[in-house]
């Protein structure tokens, strides 16, 4: 073994077969098995690699039932629907441009911002695991055309069961309208609640009292109430008199 | 004996509370049992405490664990958990009230006949705890029904739910049977029942009942106006 040491290096440095439920490998066979389906791969920059597979919601029923039902696949068991809110941003680039010096001189580097509006979505985010075959997961994403009207997506509670309380919650909790769910209702909150707390911009109800310790929003709540109690009674009266 | 001739009007029949306890003492040393109907009814209610088998979060694990052969609440008379508000006297409040439960959780108070007391056990049920800054938790239940006995921690131990029985007991023991400071149940003005909140679109309406629970002054209000 120690008489050949650069043998093994080589053997160390090829590249092991990337497994089959790899984001790219499946990413190949939906788009070999749905070639009009709008099929993207979300990187993952993270560590852990975990890219995703952004469907086309128009097709991600059909494409559900593909991963279920295919041979190779097999991916029988959802393990976790998450939901995503993405609130609308309005993001700034800085370019750096180079401008050629009137004088002569070097070339002036110059930064130019430009301001782009992006629209926020709500994301369903399915981690996929196969029982039959022992692998996963895959994690396939269903995006919303916006955070408002277009707030639909196809259900999948069909394909896998498991989907029903947790396509619920997020129902319950983002707003996402899971259309052809069996049973879509409310999970947590009441039926007449009428907010989606999970959203970014949810602003819980103000029922707070006094606390030894107010911060962040309920300090801020706290300020706002007490300028509204002087504002009312209208005289600069301390509620309570200084120690 | 003679001292007490010398007076100039004759007492009253002594009631329990108006002789010593060393003379009382003395009474029983001679085979004579002296009490008050008072002293006697208090004695049997603070003793049969029966709380309604109810559980919202893991404190009820630590009260029922108060339940089991090793804290033994038997020994407080609180052993018997009824399952029917109609046969409890204690309701336990042992967790985190979420804002979908608390209209059961007052209809249940409601349900329990005088006289009834209300443990609130643990810092959700005191004031929301870790969840108060959620959308979701009351924020205590003492927002609706009164509160008789707080017992702090999370969740606390099975002890600290014994020390607040007994300190229940002590409360119950301290109740008069007549007069202006008569026991809350034995007065026809002490509401016994008291309004169930309604689901609203935004939260519970209302988010607090007013004739049990105000805010409290905010003793640092100067100092927030910065």
């Amino acid at each position: 073994m120690s008489d050949a040491p650069n043998s093994e290096k080589a053997v160390a440095v090829v590249p092991t077969s990337l497994s089959v439920t790899d984001a790219t490998q499946v990413l190949a066979r939906l788009q070999a098995r749905f070639p009009d389906a709008k099929i993207s791969l979300v990187q993952n920059p993270g560590p852990a690699a975990e890219h995703s597979l952004l469907l086309d919601s128009t097709f991600a029923r059909e494409i559900a039932f593909f991963l279920r039902d295919d041979p190779e696949l097999q991916l029988d068991y959802c393990s976790n629907v998450s939901g995503v809110d993405w609130p609308d941003k309005e993001i700034v680039e800085t370019k750096k441009i180079s401008v050629p010096d009137p004088a002569g001189g070097p070339d002036k580097i110059v930064e130019e911002k430009t301001k782009r509006f992006e629209p926020g979505y709500l994301e369903a985010v399915y981690h996929l695991f196969s029982m039959a075959k022992k692998h996963g997961p895959v994690v396939i994403r269903l995006r919303t055309g916006n955070r408002s009207d277009q707030v639909t997506l196809p259900s999948l509670t069909p394909v896998w069961r498991s989907c029903d309380f947790q396509e619920r919650e997020i129902f319950d909790l983002y707003g996402i309208k899971f259309e052809g769910h069996p049973d879509l209702r409310r999970l947590l909150m009441w039926p007449e609640f009428k907010d989606h707390p999970m959203r970014k911009d949810y602003v819980a109800p103000d029922d707070f009292e006094w606390e030894p310790t107010p911060h962040d929003q309920v300090l801020a709540r706290a300020k706002a109430r007490i300028a509204a109690n002087d504002a009312a009674s209208g005289a600069n009266v301390q509620p309570e008199a200084k120690s | 004996m003679s001292e007490n001739s010398s007076t100039p009007a004759p007492a009253p029949f002594p009631a329990a509370g108006n002789i010593s306890d060393a003379e009382r003492e003395e009474l029983r040393r001679h085979g004579i049992l002296l009490t008050s109907l008072e002293e006697l009814y208090n004695w049997g209610r603070s003793n049969s405490i029966w709380p309604l088998q109810f559980g919202l979060a893991c404190c009820a694990i630590e009260m029922i664990a108060a339940a089991t052969a090793r804290f033994d609440i038997a020994r407080f008379g609180a052993e018997i958990f009824r399952p029917s508000p109609r046969q409890a006297d204690l309701m336990i409040v042992s967790g985190t009230v979420t804002k979908k439960m608390a209209p059961q959780v007052v209809r249940l108070w409601n349900q329990m006949p005088e006289p009834k007391y209300c443990i609130a056990m643990g810092a959700c049920a005191i004031s929301g705890g870790p969840f108060k800054q959620g959308y979701n938790v009351l924020k205590g239940i003492d927002r609706f029904i009164p509160v008789d006995i707080y017992i702090p921690g999370c969740p606390p131990r099975p002890e600290a739910l014994l020390n607040g029985l007994i300190q229940l007991q002590e409360k119950i023991r301290a109740e008069r049977i007549a007069g202006a400071n008569a026991a809350k149940h034995l007065r026809a003005d002490a509401p016994s029942e008291f309004p169930v909140p309604e689901y609203g679109e935004h939260d519970i309406v209302p988010s607090c009942n007013p004739a049990v629970w105000n805010p409290p002054a905010n003793p640092r209000a100067d100092k927030l106006k910065s």
